[in-house]
């Protein structure tokens, strides 16, 4: 079985079977990572780049142990190291990485919906890693892994997301994933930094992150980047913090057994406190695990899947 | 040599009649309209069951000479012009150089008068540069031809400024068009802010960015008693301010693009970079706002905004794509299909919107059929139909959010100072 179409590009009307057709998959791919020789010949002699015009260390390194487990050849392409610097376009670029014969392209770019012209252009299979404040499909599909492995089920739960949900491509693919699978999604944050029409969504928008707590199975704190200070959109970190932040009294206003998850990197003592962040309802180590494990899924299953050799 | 133009029927904006009637054209002036004429001595043009309008003035477009002529020239823009039936465009100053003096103003004006297919008319600059720090030459600019003045796209920030810019233009007579847009509240943004926006992570550009600088430019002509002209409205907003203005005898006018009153920012779904236009596509309440404008007479004139970019330009990541959408070719078909057939405008009052209006607010010659008046018509042919292939343009760009639309109502032939320069959507040259 394959997933619908080439690409993973957006979770938003991505079907409740679909979704979950990639986290059963991702559990026998945890099985993997979990065993002492990490390895399978599933994907041998295809090829996976990875395409990042952006800084990251744990997603690119996430797709390329993926890749790898299931002995895929994975090249990674850093922007700032290639002809990218020297002015190619996206589309140029995409065409020599699929000339040389990529099987499938791993993009994280700064602007939406650079994956989406991407996979217009090329045939290999395309996948987000994150673009602009669009969305980072991934991220939500290794949440959502998460949170029903730890709680076995998805649906009915209740889902606070706390931050600068403006700017979080993050939080975008988490609403479209939790709301696909029958969870409620609580988002809380500074009116500054609540992008406009995000209720039409289906999630509820809180200005008070106490109130957007009662009862949460689960709370995501996003990251809060400090240059969005210095351009305006809320007054302080101190302030934020006071008002966002999650600590271990706000904590106690959820779920009993709530979780605690962030994508990383955190900014210890800004949106999150480092007790919460060490705490025993944190899963946040567990989420960079799982990321390997849906995006071995992933990997197999935009290859063609069952089609190819079964190794698990 | 004369023309007469037999049996069509016959739209006349500065009488308000619709009549089936022939027209006589002789030495590049109308001679004559009425029933049966005599074609003793002309060429006939069989008009039956076809629309005979004064020639379409295209008050709003971009034909990139002098400095971006990769994007189109002033000879491609003009056949992009009258391939789409317009006898007369006003070209925006933002060209490299900015057209910020009457030596400038002078050789678009002669440029185009040699090429002989539509009448150029320039806009000038403002401001020198269209820095927004000094005023040019409105006066020499004037004497040169100009026939409006507009920082348009680098809008006048410093009020005061501005003032100064609308006292000395109603010195002079001149209309002040105003491209209205805040830069603070649009700076960075790629499209509408709403909930598309959201959807789609890209930075949102809102309503009150154009609305504010209605309001202040609306204030300051009511206060100095300049003509204003507001380009391409896109907000519900926008078109209440200039209802509200119009009301207490303020002197404005306003315009509407065919991509503001036909499509919404669900367009920008999907990246298409064709869809990134300045200001952004809005909403359906901002385009059923901007219809009732329209219908009601708050929006005067129908004008393109034609802007044309190339396709290396285009085909990048829709943050990088630069702001525009050519318009020349499909405006008299979208006018046709959503205003006319869609119930919003009269036949007249479309061909009005298209021509005396920008007529007037230029000051220039034509959008009239009266005796005398330039021979500068268009025929339109409203029972024609044809899907938009931009492959087919005469203008060198192909940036359309209305590639595979099927347009109805085209232009059939246009006529420049008596001389037949499109005929079935062919130019002149090629006609032979």
């Amino acid at each position: 079985m394959v997933i619908n179409g080439k690409d993973l590009i957006s979770l938003r009307n991505i079907p409740a079977e679909t979704i979950k057709l990639i986290l059963d998959t991702a559990e026998p791919m945890k099985e993997i990572i979990n065993r002492q020789i990490k390895k399978v010949p599933t994907l041998r002699g295809r090829t996976v780049v990875t395409l990042f015009y952006e800084a990251s260390t744990r997603t690119r390194m996430s797709f390329e142990l993926a890749a790898k487990y299931l002995s895929a050849d994975a090249v990674n392409i850093a922007a700032a190291t290639s002809s990218i610097s020297k002015g190619e376009s996206l589309k140029d670029t995409a065409r020599t990485i699929t000339a040389m014969g990529a099987d499938i392209v791993v993009l994280r770019h700064p602007m939406a919906g650079a994956p989406e012209l991407l996979a217009r252009t090329i045939n290999a299979s395309v996948i987000n890693a994150g673009d602009g404040a669009h969305e980072h499909p991934t991220q939500a599909l290794l949440d959502l892994f998460t949170v029903r492995e730890k709680k076995g089920r998805l649906e009915g739960l209740k889902v606070v997301i706390v931050g600068d949900i403006l700017h979080s491509r993050v939080a975008r693919s988490d609403i479209w994933g939790y709301t696909a699978m029958g969870a409620e999604v609580r988002l809380a944050g500074p009116a500054t930094l609540m992008p406009p029409g995000i209720e039409k969504t289906g999630a509820r928008v809180y200005s008070d992150l106490e109130e957007a707590l009662e009862g949460a199975d689960v709370v995501n704190v996003l990251r809060i980047q400090m240059e969005r200070q210095q351009q305006g959109l809320f007054p302080g970190l101190r302030e934020y913090a006071n008002m966002f932040g999650m600590n271990r009294d706000r904590l106690k206003l959820a779920a009993p057994d709530a979780l605690v998850m962030h994508p990383g990197p955190m900014n210890r003592g800004v949106e999150i406190s480092p007790e919460v962040a060490d705490g025993l309802q944190a899963v946040i180590n567990t989420q960079v695990t799982n990321g390997v494990a849906v995006r071995m899924a992933l990997l197999y299953l935009l290859t063609g899947g069952a089609h190819s050799e079964v190794a698990y | 040599m004369k023309l007469l133009i037999r049996g069509g029927t016959v739209v006349e904006p500065a009488e308000g009649s619709v009549l089936e009637q022939d027209v006589l054209l002789s030495e590049g002036r109308i001679a004559g309209i009425g029933r049966n004429l005599s074609a003793a001595g002309a060429e006939v043009l069989d008009a039956r069951g076809k629309l005979v309008v004064p020639g379409l003035i295209d008050m709003h477009v971009h034909l990139r000479e002098p400095g971006y002529e990769a994007k189109e020239t002033l000879l491609t823009g003009s056949r992009a012009a009258v391939r789409g039936g317009v006898t007369s465009v006003a070209c925006m100053p933002n060209t490299k150089p900015v057209i910020d003096n009457a030596a400038l103003v002078a050789y678009i004006k002669n440029t185009g008068k040699a090429l002989g297919l539509a009448r150029i008319y320039q806009i000038g600059a403002i401001t020198l540069g269209s820095k927004g720090e000094e005023l040019a030459e409105m006066g020499d600019m004037k004497k040169a031809g100009a026939a409006a003045f507009s920082d348009d796209g680098q809008p006048v920030t410093d009020a005061a400024l501005m003032r100064r810019a609308m006292q000395y233009a109603r010195m002079l007579g001149m209309t002040i068009i105003s491209h209205c847009e805040n830069k603070e509240l649009s700076a960075g943004g790629a499209m509408h802010e709403g909930y598309i926006s959201t959807l789609l992570g890209l930075k949102g550009i809102p309503s009150s960015t154009e609305e504010i600088m209605v309001s202040r430019d609306l204030l300051l002509a009511e206060e100095t008693g300049c003509r204003l002209h507001i380009a391409h409205v896109s907000t519900a907003g926008s078109v209440r301010l200039v209802r509200q203005a119009k009301a207490r005898g303020v002197q404005v006018t306003a315009e509407v693009t065919p991509h503001h009153f036909t499509l919404t920012d669900e367009a920008v779904v999907g990246y298409d970079t064709s869809t990134k236009v300045n200001p952004p596509l809005r909403t359906a309440a901002d385009v059923a706002a901007v219809k009732e404008g329209l219908a009601d007479g708050t929006i005067d004139v129908i004008a393109t905004d034609h802007a044309p970019h190339t396709i290396e330009e285009k085909d990048v990541e829709y943050d990088r794509a630069p702001f525009g959408i050519v318009g020349l070719e499909t405006a008299m078909g979208l006018v046709w299909t959503e205003l006319v057939v869609g119930g919003v405008l009269t036949p007249l009052q479309a061909v009005t919107k298209m021509t005396l209006h920008p007529a007037r607010v230029l000051n220039i010659p034509g959008g009239t059929l009266g005796a005398g008046a330039p021979a500068d018509i268009t025929i339109i042919d409203p029972a024609a139909s044809e899907t938009v292939e931009p492959s087919l343009f005469e203008s060198k760009g192909r940036n359309t959010p209305f590639a595979g639309r099927s347009l109805k109502g085209l232009p059939w032939a246009a006529i420049v100072g008596g001389r037949l320069v499109m005929m079935e959507r062919r130019i002149a040259d090629s006609l032979e």
